[in-house]
């Protein structure tokens, strides 16, 4: 139990700063894929910083308070995570914060942002199915829904699971809001739906919606990490390679391809979904 | 002992009261006092029998003959109306059925001996407890809702006399459905809930009307056609008339598949399953307070509750199979169906046939943790479902529609009915809330019965309800500039009626683990060799509740959000063309354009006609194999 509450303590704490550098190493290593020296590894923090600073601005009274919500639900959620929770649980709470912001959108009533929520609930309808059969595939190997069961397997998962961690893997690139899959929130404000969901938030704001997106990314990648441990002592470090390796490749996908029509990034997922997690799971089931 | 019988004998005789009134104020004095004396009635029984549970015979045989009297007057009067209308298919299958379950009457019920013919225990005190609470408070609602409707449709002849007879009728089936032991006595409310849903859909008379009221009286006595040969089939070769003896039977490996079949197709065409589910889509017609009672409370809610019934009897059988996979397949693709639509009561609609098919699906796996989260699933979602129906309701007649595109902004113009709303949207599909909940249990059982096929569909499934249920809310939360508030005409009943839904739907949620321990593991541990307790675990449900309180927190949240934070109000993005009041841009042309924000409804993808023939065809096909299969199985 003090385990479990000492390791919810550092992931509230160290979860943004790990998150933060994360993302300060994700730009300087796109920057050089695309022949540029790119921003010092600290600008994330830099910019949230400056964004902290900035005058409140709205469209109206409420859309920012929602987003107070999604970062109060993200933190949540990853505390349950690290806490070594139910896993379909830490999931539902999932769904819960991110509907938050597709509210929060929906509420500033703007062109760009309602297109920028259909377009971020159109990919939560994809990438659902694969994170719940996810769930399923680590239940039906290790018998439980409880992270800490899970982790302490006595082979890693992922040579039970092959098919649905690489189904979780295509769905991450949307989770990480990666091109292919970035149609409902760019990093660049140049494209079709400007800045999308976030288009109408700024200031400490926007600030917020990046720190809730660092938060998020850590546990996301502690998904991975359960692929890749287990309960040898140490194994952790093959789980945290696997995740630096996993990150890498998810560059590597979003500097080298170019943005999906959401029909395509829809019925991909959902493909993946069968195809990949669907046939794994039957196989287990065969086995059993 | 017999006081158990004031439920079905109360409602009746306050129907048969109402059918004399035509004045508004007395009616509302009998209505109001006839819902608060059920309400009390069903929880003063539900306390008395708790215990004790009940089963009692009364071995009268007028009872019997009274009844058969009653449906061969009802079976004369159905075909003068199908007459009446040049309709001759309902005519034939009547014909069918009152011979069918007169001849097994009069030459053989006599010859089974019969030991309850009324039994209590904790799954019809649940029952009891939502037709007499929320059936009672869709009563109280009707009051307002049809002297507004009538005020609005002046087309439409005033008979609302019949109407609040035919409700009152319709609660009085409903008890007599989940108190009836007997086979026989289960069978006649059960076509009495028939005739008043095809009364209640062809109130208005109009065309459509008429036409949509007939297909739902073809489906549901086809149905009832299913249950009149099943019971012939269980006297004649079982020889029982119990639904309570049939578990028993099941353990000791009589072969009751036939039955088991029939019985399911009744409950599948009275829960609106494929291919019977275009009797619910058609009974979107009526006035809302019905299509309430219909859809969340009663009606429906007999089919699934005798599929649970029956559910020992399914489980790994053919019969299993065939409820599982008619379930799944309407959860599914009835989801996706939603999408399409923008009509607040179509949506409703399809997600009501959504929902009962993973309810259905539930009894069909027919596991001890399978049922219990059906069960489950039954209560949230008569409780969630009945709100959403009379906020929809109240809703149209404030703003004269029912679209959910007219809801756009619905948190400024009418922000008390946006709260009913989003209580009632949150409670249909998002954690922390009931569905939720009952989902997450409905999976694990999924799992672990290893029925991998319905495990993909119910991912699928519930992905989509989340697509269309979200999408909703962001028109409700939308805030829009320099609106003015709509008055909402909220009478007094109106305010009775959805507070407590809404809060019903809310405290369910933080007490459903007791309704797990007292109601539902006691019904069935009864039902089953192995008690396996609660499917969620003790330590989740903290953490739920917890969840709970911080949803709860965020309407206080707002407001002190609001009285504090100052943020400069500026005008939306619209790439530099807004013309400075959110709400018109200006054009290539250099003229003013209206702002339209559309939700996204993807007909082209997910094409209503095509995907309900698909499930049609499937599930005729999944029917017609498994029933000759069980005929085969047999000879």
């Amino acid at each position: 139990m003090a385990g479990s509450m000492m390791s919810v303590l550092l992931y509230i704490f160290l979860g943004p700063l790990v998150g933060g550098l994360i993302a300060g190493i994700d730009r300087k290593i796109s920057a050089r894929m695309q022949g540029r020296y790119g921003p010092p590894l600290l600008q994330p923090f830099y910019d949230v910083l400056k964004l902290l600073s900035k005058e409140s601005i709205a469209v109206n009274g409420i859309q920012n308070f929602f987003i107070f919500c999604f970062l109060i639900f993200i933190i949540f959620t990853g505390s349950l995570f690290f806490m070594g929770g139910d896993i379909l649980l830490v999931i539902f709470a999932l769904t819960l914060s991110s509907i938050f912001i597709v509210l929060g959108a929906f509420s500033a009533n703007s062109a760009y942002s309602s297109i920028g929520a259909m377009r971020e609930l159109l990919q939560m309808m994809a990438y659902e199915p694969m994170v719940l059969l996810t769930a399923i595939g680590f239940y039906v190997v290790t018998k439980s829904f409880n992270i800490t069961d899970i982790m302490s397997f006595e082979t890693p998962l992922v040579l039970y699971l092959p098919g649905i961690f690489l189904g979780f893997t295509y769905i991450l690139t949307m989770k990480l809001r990666k091109s292919p899959f970035d149609i409902s929130m760019s990093h660049h404000a140049h494209q079709e739906v400007v800045k999308g969901i976030t288009t109408e938030f700024s200031g400490s704001t926007l600030a917020m919606i990046e720190i809730a997106h660092w938060y998020e990314n850590v546990f996301l990648m502690g998904f991975i990490f359960l692929f890749f441990v287990w309960k040898m002592p140490g194994s952790w470090i093959i789980g945290i390679i696997a995740c630096i390796l996993l990150y890498f490749f998810e560059i590597v996908i979003d500097n080298a391809s170019a943005r999906y029509k959401w029909q395509l990034a829809f019925s991909s997922s959902w493909i993946a979904a069968a195809a990949l997690g669907f046939t794994n799971l039957l196989i287990l089931f065969l086995m059993k | 002992m017999e006081s158990i019988l004031f439920l079905i004998i109360f409602p009746l005789l306050t129907g048969v009261a109402l059918l004399f009134v035509r004045n508004d104020s007395i009616r509302r004095i009998i209505v109001r006092t006839a819902a608060f004396l059920l309400i009390i009635a069903s929880i003063l029984i539900s306390v008395r029998y708790f215990d004790s549970g009940l089963e009692l015979s009364l071995h009268k045989e007028w009872i019997n003959y009274g009844m058969v009297a009653i449906e061969l007057a009802l079976a004369v009067l159905l075909i003068a109306i199908s007459i009446k209308h040049k309709k001759y298919l309902p005519i034939l299958l009547v014909i069918i059925q009152t011979t069918i379950i007169n001849w097994y009457e009069f030459s053989y019920s006599h010859e089974v001996e019969i030991h309850a013919d009324i039994v209590i225990d904790r799954f019809s005190l649940i029952m009891i407890l939502i037709t007499g609470v929320i059936g009672s408070l869709i009563c109280v609602y009707a009051l307002k809702y049809m002297e507004d409707y009538h005020h609005h449709h002046h087309e439409i002849k005033d008979r609302r006399n019949l109407f609040f007879f035919l409700l009152f009728v319709f609660l009085s089936a409903m008890f007599g459905i989940v108190l009836s032991n007997n086979l026989l006595w289960m069978y006649f409310f059960w076509e009495i809930t028939t005739i008043c849903s095809f009364l209640l859909i062809g109130y208005t008379r109009q065309d459509i009307a008429v036409k949509n009221s007939f297909k739902a009286l073809i489906m549901n006595l086809f149905g009832g056609f299913g249950f009149a040969a099943a019971i012939m089939y269980l006297g004649y070769v079982v020889e029982i008339q119990e639904l309570n003896k049939l578990p028993a039977l099941a353990q000791s490996g009589i072969e009751l598949l036939i039955p088991a079949v029939l019985l399911a197709i009744a409950g599948l065409s009275k829960s609106a399953q494929m291919p019977f589910s275009g009797w619910l889509l058609g009974a979107m017609v009526a006035p809302t307070p019905s299509s309430a009672l219909l859809h969340s409370s009663t009606m429906v809610k007999a089919g699934v509750y005798l599929l649970i019934r029956i559910a020992p009897t399914l489980g790994y059988n053919v019969a299993g199979i065939l409820v599982m996979m008619v379930g799944g397949i309407t959860f599914f693709l009835a989801s996706l169906m939603a999408i399409t639509k923008s009509d607040g009561k179509k949506v409703l609609a399809y997600s009501t046939i959504s929902n009962l098919g993973l309810i259905v699906a539930c009894a069909g796996i027919g596991s001890y943790e399978s049922i219990w989260a059906g069960i489950l699933l039954i209560i949230f979602h008569a409780i969630a479902k009945s709100l959403m129906f009379l906020s929809v309701g109240t809703v149209e007649h404030s703003m004269g529609s029912r679209d959910i595109e007219d809801m756009h902004g619905l948190i400024i113009k009418l922000p008390a009915m946006a709260l009913m709303m989003v209580i009632g949207i949150a409670g249909m599909f998002l954690a922390p809330f009931g569905m939720l909940i009952s989902k997450w249990a409905a999976l694990k059982a999924f799992i672990d019965s290893d029925n991998i096929l319905i495990v993909l569909i119910l991912v699928f499934g519930s992905a989509s309800t989340l697509f269309y249920w979200t999408k909703w809310l962001g028109k409700l939360v939308a805030v829009l500039n320099k609106y003015e508030r709509i008055p909402a005409k909220l009478t007094f009943d109106e305010w009775v009626s959805m507070g407590t839904h809404a809060l019903l739907t809310v405290v369910v949620c933080f007490i459903f683990p007791m309704i797990g321990n007292h109601f539902i593991e006691p019904y069935l541990n009864t039902q089953f060799a192995q008690h396996l307790g609660s499917v969620i675990s003790d330590g989740n449900i903290k953490i739920m509740s917890l969840m709970l309180g911080m949803v709860l927190l965020i309407p206080l949240g707002l407001i002190v959000f609001v009285t504090l934070k100052e943020d400069r109000i500026v005008t939306s993005y619209m790439g530099g063309v807004n013309r400075g009041d959110n709400r018109y841009f200006t054009d290539s042309k250099g003229q003013a354009k209206h702002l339209y924000l559309s939700n996204w409804y993807m007909e082209k993808y997910f094409n209503e006609a095509r995907l309900s023939t698909i499930g049609n065809i499937t599930t005729s096909a999944v029917i017609i194999v498994i029933f000759f299969m069980a005929l085969g199985g047999v000879l």
